[in-house]
């Protein structure tokens, strides 16, 4: 017996999902709103998307931020692609050492790994600023890009590698010619997530940086201390769609490049 | 044949992860034994190297305790301490209530759904966390849009913002995806025929899912609960957002420590208290970590 | 296969299909059962009598999982009866039919120990717990498995594992075992071992045992009938040597053992023996055919003789050693007969030679007795 979903296996899903979107659907629907009241309705209107272009400070916090974020990604996906070889291939007691430190970091609340940084930058006597936030949200997401590589790593078909190097491939040039296509997707999707994490950061920005280097999230949490803002909707769209699409995109990728099962 | 030295790719990380995560804890806990002060760094005492070991044990004679003793005698923390565990442990118990049927309905879609399903549960967390809960300032507030609806349909309208139960709601909404994700794993690779054997064994649907697929799947109800429990007990911004002013988190504290009060010892101590209360399910979450990657 | 000759002897008498008076245990009445456009099962009808070792044969995707699976209650008939003992199952969800199955990958709880595990299905009857404990005990020494109670699954070798699938599935006392592909992970000798285990099981415990396999030695020598099936259908039900021996079509004749077909026009048929005018001549086989019609003769490569001198009489066909394997017991030899056309032959190494008197390209002389051959018209 092939077992489908139960009447209540949907349900659970359903509401499941539903509670997932329900809060980022409204905040979108209420960005388009005219009034300032988010109660009411008072028509479509794309007043607060003008009005965000025209904010100097926050056209520059998002600056900032995707600077931020690229090089931090970049910097954790050549490093989480290097622990993943490590945490997969190696079988040397570092490996264990080198995956305590993966998934500490994993885990730990933000509040904590921000404080430390901010610590270790002032003891270096380094001025805090864009590369702080940078090496900081490097080190913050370095995590999640390993764990993503891991996975693909693990289920990736050693013999492929072994076949390459059968022919006479260097085993350096076997991983680059054969593994490193195979994991390519998963190298992406690490960036991806490694660039989120960096964008959405607001704890561990907000120890290390200094002046000049507000980032959005930063800047953001000022904004909503001070109460509901429909300008913050239109940036919370702008930025909701510019992940949808770059994920959904990705995922179609994916799938299209995966014969159907 | 040639094996690749795969050790050697652990140095870069192993070094970056050093310098960057191990070494500021060290950091941490020596700021957290200096004396207060309400001002910038540096803070007495410091290593004099010129003296060389006798200077660092006149610096270890320095250290004290000054800073965790203020801690006990303000009633303050142990309350944030208290109710930081309370709520990341009532919100796990919430998730795993909640995440369960969630990933268990979606292990038994057909496959191609299923991918969509876990892509649909990954997608929210992809969109900016702090957006996410600042959504449910919106709806939460007394003038809000949960209010409003409430409003329209005559039913008698909530206050929950600003209280412990919006907190829980946040906590739970913003972790969901972390809890189903690692259950959703757990009851996906289980074999199908542990379920038919069961079945054919005289039990019923019900009694096969208790029986079996609920025992099998502890470990990754485990993980989940660990991995949210961990960054929940530290966590900022929802208390901040979501939370009344009475409502303390230890996240919270260490921030207010160290923006509001420009206390930095004080801060470091609250964070190697917390570190230090974690330790513990930090390294049955790796436990677990190291036996799912084997 | 020394030490246990009385199982043939008892085979031999024991036919109830054979008895028109007998009630089937088990009975399949035009049942079909399709996956999406696939017809898994088409229309098969096919009885199974108590203390019977029944063997569906097939390739894999022929439908003889899904013929069990419906029989274990996996799997809803779209059409046609399933019946037990006289009753319709149909409607039985599997966990209240007294049938139970041996899974292919044995499926053995992980989190239960062995004796868990076989306790299972008698704790789901509500079976009391000291006789529980004793029926236990009881498997594991049926299995020899005696003192590895307390093992936990993935603690046993491959061939524990199967025992205690099988401990598992008998400890309730069904009334047919179902085993799907049993010994499939199962090394070659351990595999042949465990086959004569489970005959003796099945004859020790006077139960009915239904195995589906798509290994046609394993169905020889356990079953006392296979069901050849075949795109969903059952092709033929007999005796392992009856359907060996006479195969009811090109089909069964090719996937049991190795075959030599000749296909031509029927030339005379009667007293008992056809003459068929093939592309290599005229073929003589005992049996009947339609005059004038297509029709095949089949004969096993172990039938046909290699001689080395020309012969007379019938079924006489000379050719050139092309290829021959040497397999211990056995040499098969590849005669071509005809540019393109090949017969196997198979000769016992009855004796101890090692020079060979036969070898590739030599000139040789195949004949077959008709008795040996078999008419097909399918």
């Amino acid at each position: 017996m092939r077992r489908g979903p139960s009447a209540f296996n949907i349900a659970s899903v359903a509401l499941g999902l539903a509670f997932l979107y329900a809060p980022i659907v409204i905040l979108v629907l209420y960005s388009f709103n005219a009034s300032r009241l988010v109660t009411v309705w008072a028509g479509f209107s794309t007043r607060w998307y003008v009005a965000l272009f025209q904010d100097r400070q926050m056209l520059d916090a998002v600056w900032v931020t995707l600077r931020v974020g690229v090089i931090s990604a970049t910097i954790a996906t050549v490093l989480g692609v290097l622990a993943a070889i490590a945490l997969t291939r190696s079988r040397s007691r570092g490996r264990m050492v080198l995956a305590g430190g993966v998934y500490a970091t994993l885990v730990m609340p933000e509040v904590i790994l921000g404080l430390s940084l901010l610590l270790l930058f002032v003891a270096a006597g380094l001025p805090r600023g864009f590369w702080t936030v940078t090496l900081s949200h490097a080190t913050l997401t370095l995590a999640y890009a390993t764990v993503v590589v891991q996975a693909r790593l693990q289920s990736f078909d050693r013999s492929l590698e072994e076949a390459a190097q059968d022919l006479g491939c260097p085993p350096w040039k076997a991983f680059a010619l054969v593994t490193l296509p195979g994991i390519a997707p998963a190298v992406a999707a690490a960036w991806m997530l490694a660039f989120t994490l960096s964008l959405d950061d607001l704890v561990v920005a907000s120890f290390t940086s200094g002046p000049g280097a507000t980032t959005l999230p930063m800047r953001l949490y000022s904004q909503v201390r001070l109460g509901v803002n429909p300008e913050i909707n239109a940036v919370s769209t702008l930025l909701i769609g510019l992940v949808a699409t770059g994920v959904i995109a990705v995922y179609l990728i994916q799938q299209r490049r995966r014969p159907s099962p | 044949m040639r094996r690749p030295r795969t050790g050697l790719a652990a140095i870069l990380p192993g070094l970056w992860l050093a310098i960057f995560f191990a070494f500021p804890f060290l950091l941490v806990a020596r700021l957290s034994a200096s004396d207060s002060a309400l001002s910038i760094p540096p803070y007495a005492p410091r290593i004099d190297w010129s003296q060389g070991v006798a200077g660092v044990r006149a610096f270890l004679a320095a250290l004290d305790g000054e800073t965790y003793v203020r801690l006990t005698q303000d009633s303050l923390y142990l309350d944030a301490y208290l109710s930081s565990l309370r709520l990341a442990g009532l919100a796990a118990g919430v998730l795993l209530l909640i995440g369960y049927p969630i990933a268990y309905g979606i292990a038994r879609c057909p496959p191609r759904l299923r991918q969509a399903l876990v892509m649909a549960v990954i997608l929210p967390f992809w969109t900016s966390f702090l957006i996410r809960i600042y959504a449910w300032v919106a709806i939460l507030k007394p003038a809000g849009v949960l209010n409003a609806a409430l409003g329209a349909v005559g039913l008698p309208t909530v206050d929950i913002l600003n209280t412990e139960a919006a907190v829980l709601l946040g906590l739970v909404y913003a972790y969901l995806p972390f809890m189903v994700l690692p259950l959703y794993a757990v009851l996906d690779r289980q074999d199908e025929s542990l379920i038919e054997a069961a079945q054919d064994l005289g039990c019923t649907p019900l009694q096969a899912f208790w029986r079996v697929t609920f025992p099998l799947s502890l470990r990754g109800a485990a993980a989940g609960a660990l991995l949210c429990f961990i960054p929940m007990a530290g966590e900022f911004v929802i208390p901040d957002l979501m939370g009344g002013s009475e409502t303390l988190m230890l996240g919270r504290v260490i921030w207010t420590e160290f923006f509001a009060n420009r206390d930095w010892p004080a801060a470091s101590a609250v964070a190697i208290v917390l570190l230090a209360t974690l330790v513990v399910p930090i390294l049955l979450f790796e436990r677990e970590q190291a036996k799912v990657a084997r | 296969m020394s030490g246990r000759p009385n199982i043939g002897g008892i085979r031999e008498t024991f036919a109830p299909w054979a008895d028109p008076a007998a009630a089937p245990l088990v009975r399949f009445d035009g049942v079909s059962k399709a996956f999406g456009d696939t017809r898994a099962v088409n229309d098969v009808s096919l009885s199974i009598y108590e203390r019977e070792f029944f063997a569906l044969l097939g390739p894999s995707g022929c439908g003889k999982t899904t013929l069990m699976r419906l029989l274990a209650g996996f799997e809803q008939p779209d059409a046609g009866r399933v019946m037990l003992g006289g009753r319709d199952i149909a409607a039985d969800p599997p966990h209240q039919r007294p049938v139970h199955m041996m899974f292919q990958s044995y499926a053995l709880f992980p989190h239960l120990s062995v004796a868990q595990n076989i306790a299972f299905g008698l704790k789901r009857q509500g079976v009391a717990k000291a006789e529980t404990a004793a029926r236990v005990e009881e498997m594991l020494a049926l299995v020899r498995l005696e003192g590895l109670g307390r093992r936990r699954p993935d603690q046993l070798s491959g061939g524990q594992r199967q025992r205690v699938a099988l401990a598992r599935a008998l400890a309730p006392r069904p009334k047919i075992l179902l085993l799907d592909e049993p010994m499939a992970a199962l090394d070659k000798k351990l595999r042949e071992e465990t086959r004569f285990e489970l005959m003796n099981l099945q004859q020790a415990l006077g139960l009915t045992f239904m195995i589906v396999t798509h290994d046609q030695d394993e169905a020889m020598v356990v079953a006392d009938r296979i069901a050849v099936m075949r795109e969903g259908r059952i092709v033929q039900v007999g005796r392992p040597a009856e359907v060996y021996e006479a195969p009811a079509d090109r089909y069964v004749a090719g996937f049991i053992g190795d075959v030599n077909l000749f296909e031509g026009r029927v030339a005379t048929s009667e007293g008992g023996r056809v003459r068929l005018l093939s592309e290599d001549g005229p073929i003589e086989a005992e049996g009947a055919g339609p005059v004038g019609e297509t029709a095949w003769v089949a004969v096993r490569p172990e039938k046909v003789a290699v001689h080395s001198e020309p012969q007379l009489g019938d079924n006489v066909l000379a050719g050139t050693i092309l290829d021959y394997g040497y397999l211990g017991d056995w040499t098969t030899y590849l005669v071509e007969i005809a540019p393109g056309r090949t017969i196997r032959a198979a000769r016992a190494n009855a004796t101890r030679t090692v020079a060979r008197p036969l070898g590739c390209g030599d000139a040789v002389w195949l004949s077959f007795e008709p008795a040996s051959a078999v008419v097909l018209t399918r």
